[in-house]
């Protein structure tokens, strides 16, 4: 090397950048979840306050402990611990046990994500992992739900969630208003779909989620419940409540910021409309014909591993390639 | 035609052979990493547990049950199993080298998979008619070949530099097929029932 060079400083184009980065698209997004996240707590109390921490703080532990151990350069500043472990809490009920988040946590990072190279390299979204992990393994006390302790008229309201209770006994004691701001029993985080979709909103402004998977997603799932009825029973052809599966149980925070996860979400935008219906489609069968209340965990994590495959069919074809003529 | 398409997405979903039984590991595991391969793996596997669980059937309720005889059953199935594929194969041989050379190495391989020895022993413990049998070892066989095609294209992507030395190869394939088996959990029992009334 010639000395006189050492100080010019050579990079390739692009020589303007917007500073988007890994770490700021995590901490964005955790921002984004903050008000739904204030919204669980200021509607369940401060236990909900307690969840989140211990799940948030036992995934950047596991983060911290997992990168020494590999000698990995450190990546708790990335944000992406944090944000797996505030999704992690939000799909937990208010009232569960502190170790479930936390081996939730533990699973999501250490098994999930870390083992498969960390951030980037995993191939299932690990807070959803966590939670459907928790989900199967305390199967009791994952579906075990406390009323909210504000609102007025608090005889009202029962511990069961919306979707536990079906469209028509719920709307008989309460409102698609309670439903939309979130006063209504359920997991942390997902109770509140006004703060989720302005959340959401301010995501799409920011460019860091596009329109392909919510959309596909959210409408195949609606249109799957109007046409079926959207009870087991199955309530005549073409009388699904559209609103009332839209707001209750986990679709808004699923669909906005869960199936959006870009790991684990595909790369072209005819892939992620793929993705998207796929989802619809999964969530509508679990949700509705399953053993299980809510679907959209399962569903998307199903989708997931279908990911490795829509990426391989949908590959776009090099500009100028055509496709090959049969010489007759 | 309820009762087959019962068994079709008993067999397929809920309780597919690799991820809710985990039955046949060993090919699962062994031939997932092309999905080429994997693919000629899981047609040879439909194509051998459909005949299996056929002839097993046969040999079970024509031979051994009308001599009170049911105590031999496993024994007779292995040998029944493994004789019928080596039979198989050299036919094969014969009439359509192209097939053979398709299924070639994998066919030898099941002879004593254990997701064939289980949809036999399952078939009679399930008292399934002829028919029923054929179609539950025909979806086993589709089931296998769906595990196996996701698993494949899953574990094309591993970039192998990226993932700790210590779960390289086999580790992390068993891992991944766990994550896979916690997601099929949602396929469970209830759901069936529901969708098929």
């Amino acid at each position: 090397m010639m000395e006189g060079k050492k100080n010019l400083l050579m990079t390739s184009s692009p020589h303007l950048h917007e500073g988007s980065s890994t770490s700021r698209i995590m901490w964005t997004v955790t921002a984004c979840l903050v008000p739904a996240g204030a919204w669980g707590v200021y509607n369940f109390g401060l236990t909900s306050l307690w969840i989140i921490l211990v799940s948030v703080g036992a995934a950047v532990l596991t983060e911290w402990v997992i990168t020494k151990l590999l000698k990995k350069e450190q990546s708790i500043s990335d944000g992406s611990a944090v944000l797996t472990g505030l999704l992690v809490s939000f799909n937990m009920p208010p009232s569960i046990p502190a170790f479930i988040p936390i081996l939730a946590s533990v699973f999501a990072i250490g098994i999930v994500k870390h083992t498969f190279g960390g951030l980037g390299r995993n191939w299932m979204n690990p807070a959803l992992a966590g939670r459907v992990f928790a989900m199967f393994s305390w199967t009791g006390e994952m579906t075990t739900w406390s009323a909210p302790v504000i609102g007025a008229g608090a005889d009202a309201f029962t511990g069961a969630t919306p979707l536990a209770q079906g469209a028509s006994e719920f709307l008989s004691k309460q409102s698609y208003w309670d439903l939309f701001i979130g006063n209504i029993s359920g997991c942390i985080g997902e109770v509140s779909a006004l703060l989720l979709l302005l959340g959401a909103a301010y995501l799409f402004i920011r460019k860091i989620i596009t329109w392909q998977i919510p959309l596909s997603y959210a409408a195949s799932f609606l249109l799957l419940v109007w046409i079926f009825g959207g009870t087991v029973s199955g309530s005549g052809y073409f009388t699904g409540d559209i609103l009332f599966h839209f707001l209750a149980g986990g679709l808004v925070l699923g669909a906005f910021f869960m199936a959006t996860d870009m790991v684990t979400s595909p790369l072209t935008s005819k892939g992620m409309i793929i993705y998207g219906i796929g989802c619809g489609l999964l969530t509508f069968l679990i949700r509705i014909y399953g053993g299980f209340p809510e679907g959209v965990s399962l569903g998307i994590i199903l989708m997931n591993i279908f990911v490795p495959l829509i990426d391989r069919f949908t590959k776009p074809v090099k500009f100028g390639n055509v496709k090959e003529v049969k010489n007759v | 035609m309820m009762t087959f398409i019962g068994i079709m997405l008993t067999y397929i979903f809920i309780e597919n052979f690799i991820l809710t039984k985990f039955l046949g590991l060993c090919p699962f595991i062994g031939v997932s990493k092309k999905v080429d391969s994997a693919v000629g793996m899981g047609f040879a596997v439909i194509f051998v547990m459909s005949m299996a669980s056929l002839v097993t059937w046969m040999v079970f309720h024509w031979l051994l049950e009308p001599n009170g005889l049911e105590f031999l059953q496993t024994v007779t199935f292995i040998l029944v199993i493994a004789t019928l594929v080596q039979l198989v194969e050299m036919i094969i041989q014969k009439i359509s080298p192209p097939l053979y050379k398709a299924l070639g190495i994998y066919l030898p391989l099941i002879t004593t998979n254990c997701a064939v020895m289980g949809i036999a022993l399952i078939n009679v413990q399930k008292n399934y008619g002829i028919i029923e049998s054929l179609f539950s070892g025909m979806a086993g066989g589709i089931g296998f070949l769906l595990a196996i095609f996701l698993m494949s294209s899953i574990r094309e992507k591993f970039e192998t530099e990226w993932i700790p030395k210590p779960f390289r190869g086999m580790p992390i394939a068993f891992i991944t097929a766990g994550l896979m088996a916690l997601a099929f959990m949602a396929f469970d029992k209830a759901l069936l029932n529901n969708l098929l009334g």
